[in-house]
């Protein structure tokens, strides 16, 4: 049985959500744009959410086994809000280093290495 | 069978020492500057009376057979053998002196409200000044001084009821500490504190010897109980008495011929004990203690090096020895043991010089002390262990009371402190007790105890009451009181004939002339059957006592009460004391008069309180006895020294006349010559007594100085003992000192240097090795921090991918 024939379940879940990781971690790698890190941080997290939901969901998981309650849920709407306090500190930090670089090349910000 | 006796003197007894607890801890707060701790010392004693007073109604309840009662009530501790308890042994004597204790303190108590008043607000001592010039102004100590008063009731009792030499000796200790506190009341003087200390040390001399004589009876019999403990299951330990003194012994004459040691009645006198078998008015009286037996622990301990050469302690080889006598030397040890801490604590010469010390002490203490407790415990406790003492042992006891009698009252004569006085009358009249006891005289030495107590503490209240008039303890600023405080001077009047022993002869007296009577009648029986000189002698030196006693007496009496105020100030504002002194005086001076007389006739044997004595009497063969004379090895009954039966001095002859009736008559006429001498002195003024004292001067100052026996003792101990803490403290300060501060000077240096080297070695050096090792790993490790975020970030997805694989495969399994 394949995949693209079978009901859509936990195991199409868990492909998308792997699909926006990797994607996510690859902009992360790639990205020079500050704004395109964090971006790839966002699918990160996202795809981190869907597995969180997919794995919460006794309809996705269709069986009682890998249902863990609601706990799922919950951890994504954690996610989800630390999501956002991420981005609100990371943008202001990219302006910042913006008004003092006129950049927002991340490649240019690596005074602190070692 | 079960009797009530026990409960109730435990009863009597542990009542002062709930009222030292609540006024220990309360005291302050009791009313106003704690006049309620009185009211509580006085409830608990009172109450002890009480109940000591049942206990000697019902005590006429139980049967012959069934005394004494002794048990234990509580184990302290047990270690191996060494039982601790606290116990009770309960005969007549107990009980007679539970009621004479617990009425005379109770007296005191009374008495001490009126004294102690001062105490009451801020006390300014005129005796202490500061070195502003100023005197000692401090708070008030009534309740303190009450609380000390408890405690020394609850001591007193605890030696009393005490059913085991440990016992005893804790309450002896006791009774010492609460001395120590009473007599350096007025702390602040310098000659109270140092009274206290003397009384202190020097009763710790003659504890010495307890301890020694206590360890003895412990090591050689395993029992401190005086009388047998039957336990739950029936089973008997015997005690010290019924070891000492075996009673199935004392019907088995064959028996008793064998072990020739024995102290057998000879027949030459016709004391014998068929004699003594048909006692005293003939009632059924059967001491339960037989013959005085040297202990099979005592034999066993002696022949220890027997043993260990090979011989076996049998029965009959522990016969044999016991014949040879072994084992007697370490009765008399234990004998001796045990009189010296009597003598410490009765102030017997040589240790009698804490006694007339101690009259810095408030004047009620004086009265206790001198009466009902501290001194009557040593003459109790000889009267205790009276079966306990060999011959030998009774004669030393003789030979000390007979010089303290003479000595303390020689002092007497010439002391000028009212108290002084009476404190060495109080020694003189220990002797006597010991002295009687020594000859034998045990129911004459105990009820000299009983009458003492009562006019002692008679004659101290008075004084008190005296002192407290005038303000001076000097002889010399009184005379003429008689007017202005009659009770007191009426009360003292009988408190000094009934110390003298006054009476008509063979009829009627107050109770000392019973008491002193027995003593003197018991010395001369004494006399009678021994040949020695020296020991007829002390007949002649108690009786010449008796002429003193009242000659010192009644100086005192004249000196203080009657012929011109010697101090018109002190005269003028002189006033009777207070009803609660006054009423003690009564009621102590109604026993003093009463105490001992005879209700049914005119022979003294038969006052309740001497016949309840004589009944109790721990034994009756002390009565005909020989000490033993070593010829060869073989123990034989020899003749150099009897302790006569105290029988006899009531039905014994001598020289054709009656012991009783010589020995009264004698007593009476001595007594009498010191009482003319003293009006002649001191009321009819037929001679000066300043002529006197010029004519005799250097007897007068050898009797001043108190035989000079301070600066004996001075030249003797203090001196040698202060030279040789000095020696010690200059080896201390200039060899030890010097010696250890060079040590630690040089180990001090050594230790700086060696202690930086190893510091900078080693300790420093590893810090330095860490520190430099984590500096060149950092700088190695920099490279790897590049700043590059994007760097970063793959190095994190190859590493979580690492991990992953890792998880995969290298944990597949």
């Amino acid at each position: 049985m394949s995949l693209l024939t079978e009901p859509v379940g936990l195991s199409h879940y868990l492909i998308v959500a792997a699909i926006m990781f990797v994607s996510g971690a690859v902009c992360m790698a790639t990205k020079r744009n500050a704004l395109g890190v964090l971006m790839g941080i966002e699918l990160v997290l996202n795809g981190a959410n869907l597995n969180f939901i997919a794995f919460g969901s006794d309809f996705l998981a269709r069986n009682p086994k890998y249902g863990i309650g609601l706990d799922g849920q919950i951890i994504a709407v954690f996610v989800i809000v630390l999501a956002a306090a991420e981005a609100a500190v990371a943008l202001a930090i990219v302006l910042n280093f913006y008004n003092n670089y006129s950049t927002v090349d991340v490649d240019q910000a690596d005074e602190l290495k070692g | 069978m079960e009797s009530s006796i026990p409960t109730l003197l435990a009863g009597a007894w542990l009542l002062p020492l709930v009222s030292f607890t609540l006024i220990l801890l309360f005291g302050p707060r009791m009313g106003k500057a704690g006049k309620g701790a009185s009211y509580v010392a006085i409830g608990a004693i009172g109450t002890g009376f009480v109940l000591s007073l049942i206990a000697l109604i019902k005590w006429s309840g139980i049967p012959e057979a069934d005394r004494p009662l002794t048990d234990n009530w509580y184990t302290l501790a047990k270690f191996g053998s060494l039982e601790l308890t606290i116990g009770y042994y309960i005969d007549t004597l107990t009980v007679v002196m539970f009621a004479m204790v617990t009425l005379i303190a109770t007296c005191i108590h009374f008495y001490a409200v009126g004294y102690m008043h001062d105490e009451l607000h801020d006390f300014t001592d005129h005796e202490v000044t500061l070195s502003d010039g100023s005197h000692l102004t401090r708070p008030g100590r009534f309740h303190r001084f009450f609380q000390y008063l408890s405690l020394f009731c609850f001591s007193m009792l605890g030696i009393v009821i005490s059913g085991n030499i440990a016992m005893t000796f804790v309450f002896w200790e006791l009774v010492g500490i609460c001395s120590y506190f009473l007599i350096g009341f007025y702390i602040e003087r310098k000659s109270a504190s140092t009274a206290a200390n003397k009384a202190f040390i020097v009763n710790r001399v003659g504890d010495m010897g307890m301890i020694i004589g206590l360890m003895t009876l412990f090591a050689t019999l395993g029992t401190f109980n005086f009388g047998d403990i039957k336990d739950a299951e029936g089973h008997v330990t015997p005690g010290i008495f019924s070891q000492v003194r075996p009673a199935d012994a004392h019907g088995d004459h064959g028996h008793a011929s064998a072990t020739s040691h024995k102290i057998i009645a000879a027949a030459d006198t016709g004391h014998d004990d068929g004699h003594h078998e048909g006692d005293h008015h003939g009632d059924a009286h059967v001491a339960k203690l037989g013959p005085l037996q040297i202990p099979t622990g005592m034999v066993l301990a002696s022949a220890a090096d027997r043993i260990s050469a090979g011989e076996k302690p049998t029965e009959a080889n522990i016969e044999k020895w016991r014949g040879e006598g072994l084992g007697y030397g370490l009765l008399i040890v234990a004998g001796l043991g045990i009189f010296c801490g009597c003598m410490g604590k009765s102030a017997q010469f040589p240790l009698h010089v804490w006694l007339p010390d101690a009259m810095e002490g408030p004047t009620p203490v004086s009265a206790l002390v001198h009466s009902a407790t501290m001194v009557a415990a040593g003459v109790f406790l000889a009267g205790r262990f009276f079966p306990v003492f060999t011959p030998e042992v009774l004669l030393v006891i003789a030979v000390i009371g007979c010089i303290t009698l003479f000595m303390a009252a020689t002092i007497a004569i010439t002391a000028t402190d009212i108290k002084r006085v009476l404190a060495y009358s109080t020694l003189s009249q220990l002797g006597y007790m010991m002295f009687a006891v020594g000859v034998g005289g045990w129911v004459a030495g105990m009820l000299h105890l009983i009458t003492h107590a009562f006019f002692k503490s008679l004659l101290f209240m008075c004084s008190g009451s005296v002192i407290h008039a005038v303000h001076s303890n000097e002889m010399t600023d009184m005379g003429g009181l008689l007017k202005k405080m009659p009770i007191t001077a009426i009360t003292m009047l009988i408190g000094c004939l009934a110390i003298i022993g006054a009476g008509i002869p063979l009829v009627i007296g107050l109770s000392g002339y019973y008491s002193k009577d027995a003593i003197l009648a018991q010395a001369l029986s004494f006399a009678g059957v021994n040949d020695s000189g020296w020991m007829q002698m002390m007949f002649f030196v108690a009786a010449g006592g008796a002429s003193i006693t009242a000659f010192y007496m009644f100086r005192l009496w004249f000196m203080t009460f009657v012929g011109k105020p010697r101090d018109e100030h002190r005269y003028d504002h002189a006033h009777e004391s207070p009803k609660t002194m006054t009423y003690p005086l009564l009621v102590t001076s109604f026993f003093a008069i009463f105490v001992a007389t005879p209700l049914t006739s005119l022979d003294m044997a038969d006052a309740p309180l001497t016949a309840a004595l004589t009944a109790s009497r721990p034994t009756s063969d002390h009565d005909a006895m020989y000490a033993k004379n070593k010829v060869e090895g073989e123990a034989q009954a020899a003749t150099w020294l009897t302790i006569p039966a105290e029988h006899d001095s009531h039905v014994g002859t001598i020289g054709g006349m009656s012991i009783h009736v010589l020995a009264g008559l004698i007593a009476f006429f001595t007594a009498m010559g010191g009482l003319a001498l003293a009006c002649c002195l001191y009321w009819w003024k037929l001679v000066n007594p300043a002529e006197v004292r010029d004519m005799f001067k250097p007897i007068y100052r050898f009797l001043l100085n108190k035989w000079w026996f301070d600066e004996l003792y001075d030249k003797i101990f203090v001196k040698p003992t202060f030279f040789m803490s000095r020696l010690i403290s200059g080896v201390d300060k200039n060899v030890i000192d010097r010696l250890i501060d060079n040590i630690a000077a040089g180990t001090r240096w050594f230790c700086t240097g060696f202690d930086t080297w190893i510091d900078r070695l080693f300790v420093d050096g590893t810090v330095n090795w860490v520190a430099r090792k984590t500096h060149a790993v950092g700088l190695a490790l920099r490279g790897l921090q590049t700043g590059k975020i994007r760097q970063y970030v793959v190095l994190i997805v190859v590493g979580t991918v690492a991990l992953f694989v890792i998880a995969t495969f290298g944990f597949a399994n």
